[in-house]
């Protein structure tokens, strides 16, 4: 049976991970590789570099990056946060980065998706959605999700899968950082009105949200950040509490 | 140990490699033919499309070439189908090393785990044959992303099970050739490559 999957997210800013993180069993806290290394021997089932540089020099960083994580790294990964045209999604894919992140970006210029599922396939378009539950409709955001749009979150993701997608990465921005779950009735519903794999992201909290988002929201995968960076959750401990409770999962 | 890549326009060759070097080879990426017949291992890698790759490996005559390989040859993911007799994608004719045909994976709107289509993520592999595995590999998960499969036949060294059992592994002779990607699937799909380098 296929494994529900389980994501740690590093951001990532000028070529290292965001201070905050806590570990102390790795030499270099700030390195990405040395922290996605850690996450892979544990058992994550894949990773996400998130990239929130905001520079000139940023691409070439980035790919540097990229092509030292698939040197050290022998999961899959998927790096986001600034890709805006074919050739940077050439670039990082050149240096050995499995999938590609993108929002913003899409939602000013849908046709990327097109152009990107025709150039190098399906599999590497993750496209990510932040939205906002207000007045009973999700609305997506973009840039962060500082700048709300005209989007509607069932309809964009409905039209991303059909431009080409193959992944939604969606993230609930009434959920994210709050730690009480994941947004699942969204999740469920997205899941049921797709046929590409979803990436649930955003509030969790304990190891129960995780059984939650696979059971009740219908998630094909768990994203998460700041509970495994500060070890609030580990990733053994999470996924043999998941294989207790019956989810299919890979130990 | 000369271990040779197949340079044709398919994504994704970068991580074969790095793969490679984890287990202490240094491989060629090439096109050209005398060297690919004269490797002891050659690796035919592929992320893509059907139909336009084999079209490509037709202008490029590599088809020819990879039909008379005599070394071990191992192909990866669309490798493995572009190796199989027929796709479903493009209504392509293939390479036609195994008899077992490409069909496109039919979703099941409402089973729980299988209502997606491509198969993206870890399952596990079963039915193991052949030195490519060996005996503590049976029932290890191995990462997948694919939306075509090959069916169940007499070259089939390996099995999985998304809407119904496909081959994960296929041999016939020299040619061996893996469904799901073993330079992404961690420690276990590193002994398998390692296996495939001490055939």
């Amino acid at each position: 049976m296929l494994a529900k999957r389980i994501i740690p997210c590093l951001d990532i800013k000028d070529g290292q991970t965001v201070k905050g993180v806590n570990f102390l069993d790795i030499k270099n806290v700030g390195d990405p590789v040395e922290l996605g290394a850690l996450y892979a021997q544990q058992g994550a089932d894949e990773l996400v570099f998130l990239d929130i540089t905001a520079s000139h020099e940023k691409r070439k960083t980035l790919v540097e990056l990229v092509q030292r994580i698939a040197k050290h790294i022998n999961i899959p990964f998927t790096v986001g946060g600034g890709v805006s045209e074919l050739a940077d999604a050439d670039a990082l894919l050149s240096a050995g980065c499995d999938k590609l992140s993108i929002n913003s970006a899409l939602v000013r210029n849908p046709m990327l998706i097109d152009d990107m599922a025709k150039g190098f396939g399906s599999q590497f378009v993750v496209v990510a959605i932040d939205a906002k539950l207000e007045n009973g409709k999700w609305t997506v955001f973009m840039n962060g999700g500082r700048i709300p749009t005209d989007k509607e979150l069932f309809t964009w993701a409905k039209e991303a899968e059909s431009r080409g997608a193959g992944e939604i990465l969606f993230t609930s921005m009434n959920h994210d950082g709050v730690k009480t779950g994941f947004a699942c009735d969204a999740l469920a519903k997205l899941s049921e009105s797709l046929s590409i794999p979803i990436i649930a992201s955003g509030g969790a909290g304990a190891m129960h949200h995780f059984k939650d988002v696979f059971t009740l929201g219908k998630a094909d995968a768990g994203l998460a950040a700041s509970i495994f960076h500060f070890k609030e959750i580990t990733i053994p401990d999470l996924k043999n509490y998941l294989a207790e409770e019956g989810v299919i999962i890979r130990l | 140990m000369n271990v040779v890549i197949i340079k044709y326009n398919a994504g994704n060759i970068r991580s074969v490699e790095f793969a490679l070097q984890r287990l202490g080879i240094q491989p060629e990426i090439t096109a050209n033919p005398d060297i690919i017949s004269s490797a002891d291992k050659v690796i035919f890698p592929g992320v893509g499309e059907a139909f336009n790759t084999m079209k490509y490996l037709r202008e490029q005559k590599l088809d020819q070439v990879i039909v008379s390989l005599k070394q071990p040859v191992l192909g990866i993911c669309l490798g493995l189908q572009l190796m199989c007799k027929h796709s479903e994608e493009g209504n392509t004719l293939c390479l036609g090393i195994f008899d077992e045909v490409v069909k496109r994976f039919v979703p099941k709107p409402g089973e729980e785990n299988i209502s997606k289509v491509p198969q993206m993520g870890w399952n596990t592999i079963n039915s193991l044959k052949t030195n490519l595995f060996n005996n503590s590999l049976e029932n290890q998960y191995v990462y997948f992303v694919h939306s075509y499969y090959a069916t169940v036949g007499n070259d089939t060294i390996a099995t999985t099970k998304y809407t119904q059992a496909f081959s994960a592994a296929l041999n016939r002779n020299n040619f061996y050739a893996t469904q799901f990607h073993p330079e992404k699937s961690g420690s276990i799909g590193a002994q398998i490559l390692n296996n495939f380098i001490e055939l």
